[in-house]
C-alpha cells in the first residue's frame, strides 16, 4: 500500500489542459455511439430540409448540395457544440465540478481542455456526413475537406468556450443557460444563410449578417469545400473563426477563473 | 514534527451578504489539529461546518484571517494546499458521464501521478473500497453507498496526508454508513491520515470521532473528546424511584449532599444529572440503605452530544436543524453575495442556511 506522501505537484497549464482534454475524450472513446446518436439533428436537415431546397431551386441536385453541405457541418457546430455547457453545468450540479476546482489544477486547463476535446466530435461528425451526402452527388475537394474541418474546429473550440462560459455563468439554473442559449442560437443560424440563401431576404437582415461570424464562416465553409481557396471569404471565414476563438476562450477562461 | 499542527486555523472569518444585510457565516475560527487525529466538526446545518471546510480546503476566501493547511497558506499557496489534501465534498465526485476506473486515473492524472502509478492506485482502490464489481460502469449507474466510495476514492488517489470529508454519511443507509466509516477508520490505523470532517448524525461524531468540535451559528462552542464533553457539560441523568414522596424528598437532601448537585423531586421520584453515574448508583444506593431509605428502581442514563448542546445553546441539534431549514427557504439564493463580489449562488447554495442562522443569531 502507498504511504501518504507529501505530493507536490504544482499546476503546469499545458499538462493540465492536456490531462483535462484525455479525461473529457474518456467517455467518447468508451461510447463512440454517442457521437453518431447525436448526428440525427443535422441528418434531418439533410434529408428533410435538403429534397425542399433541391425542389425549390433551378440548380442541379449536386449544385444544392455543395451549397447546402457545407451549411450543416456548420450546424453541427452550432447545435452541437453551442450546448455542450450544459454538460459542465450538470457537473457543477452535481459535484464533480467542485472536485476538480480543489485538485491543483490551473483553473484555465480546466476549460481550454475541455473547449479543445470538441474538435473530436466536430471532426468525427462532419466526416460522417460529408460520407453521408457523397452517394446524392456531393463532391468535396480533399484538401480543402482538411482545411474546411480545420475552420469549424477552430470555430467550434470558440463556441464550444462560450457555451462553459454561459454554464459557468448561469450557474445551477438550467432555464437560464437553455433559454440564454436557444435566444442566441436561432438568429445566430437563420442570419448565417445556412439554411436558406440571404440574398433574397430584406437589407437589414443582410445588413446583420454581415457582423454573424457564423455567416462567414458557412460561406468560407462551401468556399474551402469546393476548393476555392482563393476566394475572399476563405479569409473572412478563418478569421471570423479565430476571432471567435479568441473570444470564447477569453470570456471562459475568465469565467472559469471566478468559479468556486 | 509528530505533533507539528496539520491544520492551524486563526480567526477565520466569512461574510457573506444576504438581501443587502452582511451576516457572518463563520467568526473568528481559531484551533489547530496536530496529524493523525480523527475530528469531527458537529452542528446543524447551517452552523458554518461547511463553509468553514470550504475556506480551509481554498475553494472559498475568507473575508478576515488565515490558516495554514499541511504547512501551506491557504492565500499565499493555495495550489500548494490543493496538492497536499484529498476533499470528499458533500455531492458526487466522480462525473456522471465518467466511468469509474477512468475518473480515478483521470484523478491520478491531476495530481501527477504517472500513467502506471495511476493505474495501480486506482486498481489497488477498487479494491480496498468493494469498487471491482463497477470498475467500468459510469458512475451514473452506481447507487448512493457505491458513489460514496468512489467519492473516498478519488480523494486518497494521491495518498493524501490529510483528507477532508464534508457530510461524508449523509443520504446513506445505515448498512453503507457502517461501511463507509469501516473504511475511514482502516485509512487512519493504516497510513495515519489526519482526517477531518462534518457531520450533524450526532451518533456518528460520539461513537467515531476522536475529537469533536462544537459548532453553531458560526462559532466553535466546544472542543474536546466526546467523552469528556458529555461528562463536563452534560452527565449522566440517574433517577431512583422509592415507595413514598416523605422517602423521595429525604433521599433528595442525601443525594444532593453526596453529589453537590441540584436534585429534582417529582412524586415518589428522584433525578440527579452528575458525571460518571456507573459510580454515582451503588454509592448512592448503599447512602440510602444506611439512612433507611429503600430504593425500589434505580436507572443511569449516559448522556449523548445532543445532550452536550442542549447545555450549550438551550436547544437541541434536531430543532436547530428546524431552524436551520426555515431560514434557509425565506432566503432565496440569487440574494446572497459576498460582499464586493457579484452573486455567487453556486458556492453559497449550501450556505444560504448559514448565513440565515447567523443573521438570526446576530439580529
Amino acid at each position: 500500500m502507498t504511504t501518504p506522501t507529501d505530493s507536490a505537484v504544482r499546476p503546469n497549464v499545458a499538462r493540465d489542459t492536456w490531462n483535462v482534454l484525455i479525461r473529457e475524450l474518456r467517455p467518447i472513446v468508451r461510447d463512440p455511439f454517442s457521437l453518431i446518436f447525436s448526428l440525427l439533428q443535422p441528418l434531418v436537415f439533410l434529408g428533410l430540409f435538403g429534397p425542399l431546397l433541391i425542389g425549390m431551386s433551378d440548380a442541379p441536385v449536386s449544385g444544392t448540395l455543395q451549397w447546402f453541405v457545407p451549411g450543416v457541418l456548420v450546424m453541427i457546430v452550432l447545435f452541437g457544440t453551442g450546448t455542450v455547457g450544459s454538460n459542465l453545468q450538470y457537473e457543477m450540479m452535481t459535484g464533480s465540478h467542485e472536485r476538480t476546482l480543489v485538485a491543483p489544477l490551473s483553473r484555465s486547463s480546466l476549460l481550454v481542455g475541455r473547449a479543445l476535446k470538441e474538435i473530436a466530435p466536430i471532426v468525427v461528425q462532419a466526416s460522417v456526413i460529408v460520407l453521408v451526402a457523397w452517394p446524392f452527388g456531393f463532391t468535396v475537394n480533399p484538401i480543402g475537406l482538411v482545411a474546411g474541418l480545420a475552420l469549424i474546429a477552430v470555430f467550434g473550440v470558440g463556441l464550444g468556450a462560450l457555451s462553459y462560459a454561459l454554464a459557468l455563468g448561469t450557474k445551477e439554473h438550467e432555464w437560464l443557460f437553455w433559454g440564454v442559449q436557444q435566444m442566441l442560437i436561432f438568429p445566430l443560424l437563420i442570419l448565417s444563410g445556412m439554411l436558406i440563401p440571404l440574398e433574397e431576404g430584406p437589407a437589414w437582415m443582410r445588413v446583420i449578417a454581415t457582423v454573424n461570424p457564423v455567416n462567414w464562416v458557412v460561406q468560407g465553409e462551401r468556399a474551402l469545400l469546393s476548393g476555392d481557396f482563393t476566394d475572399l471569404t476563405v479569409l473572412w471565414g478563418a478569421l471570423a473563426a479565430l476571432a471567435v476563438a479568441a473570444v470564447g476562450l477569453a470570456v471562459g477562461i475568465r469565467a472559469m477563473q471566478r468559479s468556486r | 514534527m509528530a505533533n507539528e499542527p496539520i491544520i492551524q486555523a486563526q480567526g477565520l472569518t466569512k461574510l457573506f451578504t444576504v438581501s443587502k444585510k452582511t451576516v457572518e457565516a463563520v467568526t473568528d475560527l481559531t484551533f489547530a489539529v496536530v496529524r493523525g487525529e480523527l475530528v469531527a466538526f458537529l452542528g446543524p446545518n447551517g452552523a458554518g461546518k461547511s463553509t468553514s471546510l470550504r475556506m480551509l480546503t481554498t475553494l472559498l476566501p475568507p473575508t478576515a484571517g488565515g490558516a495554514s493547511v499541511v504547512g501551506r497558506d491557504i492565500l499565499r499557496d493555495p495550489s500548494g494546499v490543493r496538492a497536499r489534501i484529498g476533499y470528499v465534498g458533500q455531492l458526487t465526485s466522480g462525473s456522471f458521464a465518467q466511468r469509474v476506473r477512468d475518473e480515478l486515473i483521470s484523478q491520478g492524472a491531476f495530481y501527477g501521478l504517472t500513467k502506471s502509478a495511476s493505474r495501480s492506485r486506482a486498481d489497488e482502490l477498487i479494491e480496498s473500497l468493494d469498487l471491482g464489481g463497477f470498475a467500468t460502469r459510469s458512475v451514473q449507474q452506481l447507487s448512493g453507498g457505491q458513489k460514496r466510495r468512489l467519492d473516498i476514492a478519488l480523494g486518497l488517489m494521491h495518498a493524501p496526508p490529510l483528507l477532508f470529508l464534508d457530510e461524508p454519511s449523509t443520504g446513506l443507509d445505515p448498512q453503507s454508513r457502517a461501511n463507509l466509516w469501516q473504511h475511514i477508520r482502516d485509512l487512519r490505523a493504516q497510513h495515519g491520515t489526519t482526517v477531518f470532517l462534518t457531520t450533524h448524525y450526532l451518533e456518528e461524531a460520539d461513537r467515531y470521532a476522536e475529537r469533536v468540535m462544537v459548532m453553531d451559528r458560526g462559532r466553535i462552542i466546544a472542543d474536546d473528546t466526546a467523552a469528556r464533553l458529555k461528562a463536563e457539560l452534560a452527565g449522566d441523568v440517574v433517577t431512583l424511584r422509592f415507595d413514598s414522596d416523605a422517602d423521595a424528598r429525604t433521599a433528595a437532601s442525601v443525594v444532593g449532599a453526596l453529589t453537590a448537585r441540584e436534585v429534582d423531586v417529582e412524586g415518589s421520584v428522584i433525578t440527579v444529572t452528575a458525571p460518571d453515574g456507573d459510580a454515582l448508583l451503588p454509592t448512592a444506593v448503599r447512602a440510602l440503605d444506611a439512612e433507611g431509605l429503600v430504593v425500589r428502581s434505580a436507572t443511569g442514563v449516559p448522556p449523548t452530544l445532543d445532550d452536550v448542546f442542549l447545555a450549550l445553546t438551550g436547544r437541541t441539534l434536531r430543532e436547530a436543524d428546524r431552524t436551520a431549514q426555515e431560514q434557509g427557504s425565506e432566503e432565496t439564493v440569487e440574494q446572497t453575495s459576498e460582499p464586493g463580489e457579484h452573486p455567487d449562488p453556486e458556492s453559497q447554495s449550501t450556505e444560504t442556511g448559514d448565513a440565515g442562522f447567523a443573521q438570526k443569531g446576530t439580529k
